[in-house]
Formats: structure tokens, C-alpha cells, sequence
């Protein structure tokens, strides 16, 4: 799996790195401001897959675009939508990416091509595939990245839109987080063929399975998906083995899976093991994680204090865009 | 006492003593305990033959649910919430609804499939609306909407002696409530509405989640002497015209409460019956207390702004009781 690993600089690896702590001390903070009540709906956390968001993301420019899930903080965050956006629409406030209709679930951004932030399992897939059609269809050389679970692979809808993908020769990338679970459904449990590439590539495109927890070896895969695709190649699946290290979500109580399975997958976090090789290489100190942390911290505590001052959304606004408003 | 919730597991358990044929099957039921927690213990208590955890694959499971009942048993099938379960809208309409019909009365098909609806948790537009209308709508379905911890308990097994498919919607909100069970809770009537609260001076009529809110309205109103009905409509489809009827006859007002939109909505269809079947009883225009039509937002404010509130209840019915 890992002859695809990327060669990148040391400050490319050094950036991966921080938008990876990025992303766990956030989620973390969040944890917090939900358990004060600051934030609420539904919260779903990315710890553990953050080497995902951050190598396939890197692997695409501004003008591609990126098709989430409801655990999208992390993908949000590489897409650099800024922490206040995401915490301002947690809070639930006009200032947030969605101005505070969508909440946690619903992160989007037009401007950085982040068509959301969708809550129905799979029911991004038809939408990244409609987008790569219009960019087929129009020759543009964009692709569309698509992010979805395991469990999404059992959905009808999976099916169908990788069929019409390869039909087509479209031009996404169907990234695949296979953190093992959907919900509290082991992967075994959900999927009579557990080898999800291989079923991907019944439907006529290159797909393989890549380390999830390696994040030099999540960007190697998605440059090569990457390429192929603006190639003409049409649509490429990867496979990114990972695991969220807390529960499907603040409501779930975990009780399906044994400590000693997580604790399996926590020997493999992708932080301290990048932090490691970076340090083995004498690119990084060993204080410099926990300089780069407090930067983060720094970031995180003054969203939280744009959020708390930021303004609701006034009642008298509640039934704006539901149409397109007409001069 | 006993929650919504642990009411439901009673019912199911029963079911699964009582008669062989019964199995559960749906989303995280088994080793998760139920998306919320209301099949928690019957995996062990039955074994994963009879209590099936599926893969997110709504249209074959609700669809598998449809061949089994053919097949001879008698399946309940839980979908997490109403909002997934347009997945499945295939199978049952074009399945579920039909095949009685489509073949001459040969093929019943004994379906029951359970799905948590509603807003109230900040969850958000893709989690929180409640399309009861959209399954009301569809000729060979028997809809029934659960308000009440006795009727937690008391819904499923005459849903499971009806030959026809039932969905049972259990508004999420209501999973934590908690009431005292009669020692004889005797049956849920899955083809009438109930009467909550006797009164005088208008009907409001609810169901689900909205009944609560009707009847704090009610409350609110009896301070100021004010004497309201509360119909619990319980069953959306058949509707029983003959209860809500009766009631408007004696009140000759009429306020309709219901978390889904307004248009085309069930407050549409109770409005219609009324003024089709009761126009001469009433003295009053009737009002209806609706979502507002948007998709539901996540802020709290804004949440609660979209919803029917009991403030909105009691509005309605100052403008037509004077
Ligand atoms: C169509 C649909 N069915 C069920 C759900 C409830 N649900 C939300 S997340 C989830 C598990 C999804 O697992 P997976 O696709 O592997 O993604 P993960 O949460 O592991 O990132 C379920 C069952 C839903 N949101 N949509």
C-alpha cells in the first residue's frame, strides 16, 4: 500500500501536519463547548481521520471542487474555511458559513467550491457526480472530490452513481473513509464483501485501498487519482483505511467495540506519527508540536470569542432563501 | 413510571413473545440498542435472528420487509427517522401500498414499520421535519401517529393484527417522556382519534408531537375560562372524520395544530373535511398553526421560530373565540 507514499518538501509535511492538529484541537474544544451547551444538534467527530481530510485535500487546487459528509469539520477546516465560520455557525449565529441554518452538519462554502455538509448517508454521491458532469460537459479540467463512509456503501445510491461515473468517464474522486464502522455496524456486519475497492472497481475504475492513518500516503494515492483523472481517465475510488477514535457521536454511548480495538488504532495516530518521522529526519524539534499547538489554541480561543459576539439571525429573516430572492 | 421510549421496547418485547412470525429489523437495532435506544437489551434477550441489524440500505430493507410479510411473517421494521425513510418511499408506495390492489386482493401485505419524526433537537433541515403528509397521502397504508406514553405501549400489537401495512411515527422529541401505566392499558385504537381533553369552546386538534402543545395551550386557556378540546387525530390515515366532526358540532370552532408545512399539509385535509362535512356548524373562520414553510434551521431561536409553539395555539384561538 505504501509504494504510493508522497515526496513532498519539508514544508508541505510541516503543513500537514499542523492542519491535522488543527483539526484534533478543534474537535476537541468542540467537545467542551458542547458539554457547556454553547453548541448543540448533533456532533460527529473526525479525531483519528484526520490524515484523510488533510492528504486528499492537498492533493487538489482551489478551482476543484468538494462534495462532504456530516463529519466535516475536518474537511471544512483543510478547505480553509476559517474557524470562525465553522464555530459561528455552530453557535448557531448569522455570522457562521451557513449563517447558522445548517449548524455542524450543514458547513458550506461557495467560495472555496464546498458544496456541504449533507446528513443523509450517500446523498452526496448523485450530487458530486452531477457537478463532474457539468464540468465534462463544459471541458473544464476540475475534479470533484467526493467524501463518504463506509456506510454509504451500502446505500442504493452508491451503486448507481458509480456506475453512471464510469459510464460516463466522469471526473471524481470518490474518497472512501473507511473508519470500519457505520454507526455502531462493524464493517463485517454491514458489508457481505468487505474489500470496498475491489467493489469499486467492478464498476470499471482504478481503485485500491490506501493507509488512512499515513497521511503521506493518503496525499501519494490522491495525487495519483488526481492525475489520472484530469487525464481523462474518468473516476477514481480510493479506499483510505482510518478510525475515529471517539463515538459516531456525542449521543452514542460506544458500546459496540472494545477498548482494545481502539487502542489498536490510537498506537497509529497520524499526529504523533508524522511528528515522529519529522523529527527522526531533524526537520522538527521535539517542542515544536507543542509550539505549533498553542498557535492552533491561539486560532481556536479567538473564534470562539467572534462567535459568542456575534449576531443571531434576526426571526424576521427565518423564511429568507428558501427561493431565490428576485429584484 | 415508564418513558416513550421503554414503553415502546414493552410493546416490542411483547410482540416478539407473543407470536413467532414477529422479527425487528432496521438500522443499528441490534448491537447499538436502536438509534434511540429503544430496542437497547433485545438483541440479547432474542438473538440477531429476530433482531436484525442492516446495512444503510433503506429500500432493501423496508423492501425485504414487504416480501417477508408476504412470506408469511410478520415483520416490524424500524427506520431511524422519517427523514431517511424517503429512501425507501419506493417500496412503500409503489410496493407496500399497491400490491393488495394491483392484484385483485390476492397479496396482503402485514407490514409494520416504525420511524422517529420531528424537530425540537437542533438537528438541523435534513433531521428535523415531520412528512407524516407525505405517507397520509397514500391509499393502502394505515398511518398512526403516537403522542402518549399509553399509546407507546399499547400501538404495536394491533398494528401487527392488521393485514395491512402500518407506519407507526414516534416524534422523537417525545422519547424521554415519562407517564404512569394503567395495570390494564388495554388497546390503542389504531382507526380513532381520541378525545385528551373535553371542552367547550373550540376543538384543537392535533397529533403527535403537537398534541402536547395543544393541550399546554388548553392549559393556558383555562385560566382565562376558556374551555378547549384536544382531539389527538392518532390515526392519519383512515382518518376518523367521525369524531372531529361530533367535536366541531358541539364547539363550533375549529383550530388545527401540526408540525408539518401548511400547504397541502394534514391541517389542509382536517380544514377540507370540516368545511366539506360541518360548514353550517361553524361560527368561526378555521385556523390552522403550522410549520412555517422552511426547511427547519438549526439555531435555537430560529427553530423554535419555525415551529408551532403554544403561543401561536393560544393566538389562533383568541381570533376565534370572543
Ligand atoms: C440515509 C440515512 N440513513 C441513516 C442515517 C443515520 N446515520 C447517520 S451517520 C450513520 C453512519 C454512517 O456511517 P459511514 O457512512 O460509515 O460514515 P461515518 O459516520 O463512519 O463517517 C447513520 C446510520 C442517515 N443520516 N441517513
Amino acid at each position: 500500500m505504501n509504494a504510493d507514499r508522497a515526496v513532498l518538501d519539508k514544508d508541505e509535511r510541516i503543513e500537514l501536519l499542523r492542519q491535522m492538529v488543527r483539526i484534533r484541537r478543534f474537535e476537541e474544544h468542540c467537545v467542551q463547548l458542547y458539554s457547556a451547551g454553547s453548541i448543540r444538534g448533533f456532533l460527529h467527530l473526525y479525531i483519528g481521520e484526520e490524515a484523510v481530510a488533510a492528504g486528499v485535500l492537498a492533493a487538489i487546487g482551489p478551482g476543484d471542487a468538494v462534495v462532504s459528509t456530516y463529519r466535516e469539520h475536518g474537511h471544512a477546516l483543510v478547505r480553509g474555511l476559517s474557524m470562525d465560520a465553522l464555530l459561528a455557525e455552530m453557535y448557531g449565529r448569522a455570522t457562521g458559513c451557513s449563517r447558522g441554518h445548517g449548524g455542524s452538519m450543514h458547513l458550506f462554502d461557495a467560495r472555496r467550491r464546498f458544496y456541504g455538509g449533507n446528513a443523509i448517508v450517500g446523498g452526496g454521491l448523485p450530487v458530486a457526480v452531477g457537478l463532474a458532469l457539468a464540468d465534462e460537459m463544459r471541458k473544464r479540467p476540475i475534479v470533484t472530490v467526493c467524501l463518504f463512509g463506509d456506510g454509504a456503501v451500502a446505500e442504493g445510491e452508491f451503486h448507481e452513481c458509480l456506475n453512471l461515473a464510469a459510464l460516463w468517464r466522469l471526473p471524481v474522486l470518490f474518497a472512501c473513509e473507511n473508519n470500519q464502522y457505520a454507526m455502531g455496524t462493524a464493517l463485517a456486519r454491514e458489508h457481505a464483501a468487505t474489500d470496498l475497492a475491489l467493489r469499486a472497481a467492478s464498476y470499471g475504475m482504478p481503485a485500491w485501498p490506501v493507509d488512512g492513518m499515513d497521511v503521506l500516503a493518503v496525499v501519494g494515492a490522491a495525487q495519483r487519482a488526481v492525475e489520472t483523472i484530469r487525464g481523462g481517465g474518468g473516476p477514481c475510488f480510493l479506499e483510505l483505511r482510518t478510525y475515529r477514535f471517539r463515538a459516531h457521536s456525542l449521543y452514542d454511548a460506544d458500546r459496540y467495540r472494545d477498548k482494545a480495538e481502539i487502542g489498536q488504532w490510537v498506537e497509529r495516530d497520524p499526529i504523533p506519527s508524522l511528528f515522529a518521522e519529522l523529527c527522526a529526519s531533524g526537520e522538527l524539534r521535539t517542542d515544536d508540536l507543542g509550539r505549533m499547538e498553542a498557535d492552533v489554541d491561539r486560532e481556536i480561543e479567538a473564534a470562539v470569542a467572534t462567535a459568542e459576539s456575534a449576531p443571531f439571525e434576526s426571526i424576521g429573516d427565518l423564511t429568507r432563501y428558501v427561493y431565490t430572492e428576485r429584484s | 413510571m415508564i418513558t416513550y421510549r421503554d414503553a415502546m421496547r414493552e410493546a416490542l418485547r411483547e410482540a416478539l413473545t407473543r407470536d413467532e412470525r414477529v422479527f425487528l429489523m432496521g438500522e443499528d437495532v441490534g448491537a447499538y440498542g436502536g438509534c434511540f435506544g429503544v430496542s437497547r437489551g433485545l438483541l440479547d434477550e432474542f438473538g440477531p435472528h429476530r433482531i436484525r441489524d442492516t446495512p444503510l440500505s433503506e429500500s432493501a430493507f423496508v423492501g425485504a420487509g414487504i416480501g417477508a410479510a408476504l412470506g408469511g411473517l410478520r415483520p416490524v421494521v424500524e427506520i431511524m427517522t422519517i427523514n431517511f425513510s424517503l429512501l425507501a418511499l419506493d417500496q412503500i408506495l409503489n410496493n407496500a401500498a399497491t400490491l393488495r390492489h394491483m392484484s385483485g386482493g390476492q397479496f396482503s401485505v402485514p407490514l409494520v414499520i416504525r420511524m422517529a419524526t420531528g424537530a425540537g433537537r437542533q438537528l438541523a433541515a435534513q433531521h428535523s421535519h415531520s412528512l407524516e403528509a407525505f405517507y397520509a397521502h397514500i391509499p393502502g397504508l394505515r398511518v398512526v401517529s403516537v403522542a402518549t406514553v399509553a399509546d407507546a405501549r399499547g400501538v404495536l400489537w394491533p398494528a401487527l393484527q392488521d393485514p395491512d401495512p402500518v407506519l407507526i411515527f414516534e416524534p422523537a422529541a417525545l422519547y424521554n417522556t415519562e407517564a404512569e401505566l394503567p395495570a390494564n392499558i388495554g388497546t390503542t385504537h389504531i382507526d380513532r382519534a381520541i378525545v385528551r381533553r373535553v371542552g367547550t369552546a373550540v376543538t384543537a386538534v392535533a397529533y403527535g408531537g403537537t398534541v402536547r402543545v395543544a393541550e399546554a395551550a388548553a392549559d393556558a386557556l383555562a385560566a382565562e375560562g376558556i374551555d378547549a378540546e384536544v382531539i389527538d387525530l392518532r390515526t392519519l390515515r383512515p382518518l376518523d372524520e367521525a369524531t372531529l366532526l361530533e367535536s366541531v358540532s358541539r364547539t363550533h370552532r375549529l383550530v388545527v395544530v401540526d408540525e408539518g408545512w401548511r400547504s397541502v399539509g394534514i391541517a389542509a385535509e382536517i380544514a377540507a373535511r370540516v368545511a366539506e362535512n360541518a360548514y353550517y356548524e361553524l361560527d368561526a373562520p378555521i385556523q390552522r398553526v403550522c410549520t412555517v414553510e422552511v426547511p427547519i434551521p438549526y439555531a435555537k431561536h430560529m427553530e423554535e421560530a419555525a415551529l408551532p409553539q403554544t403561543a401561536d395555539v393560544l393566538a389562533a384561538v383568541h381570533r376565534v373565540v370572543r
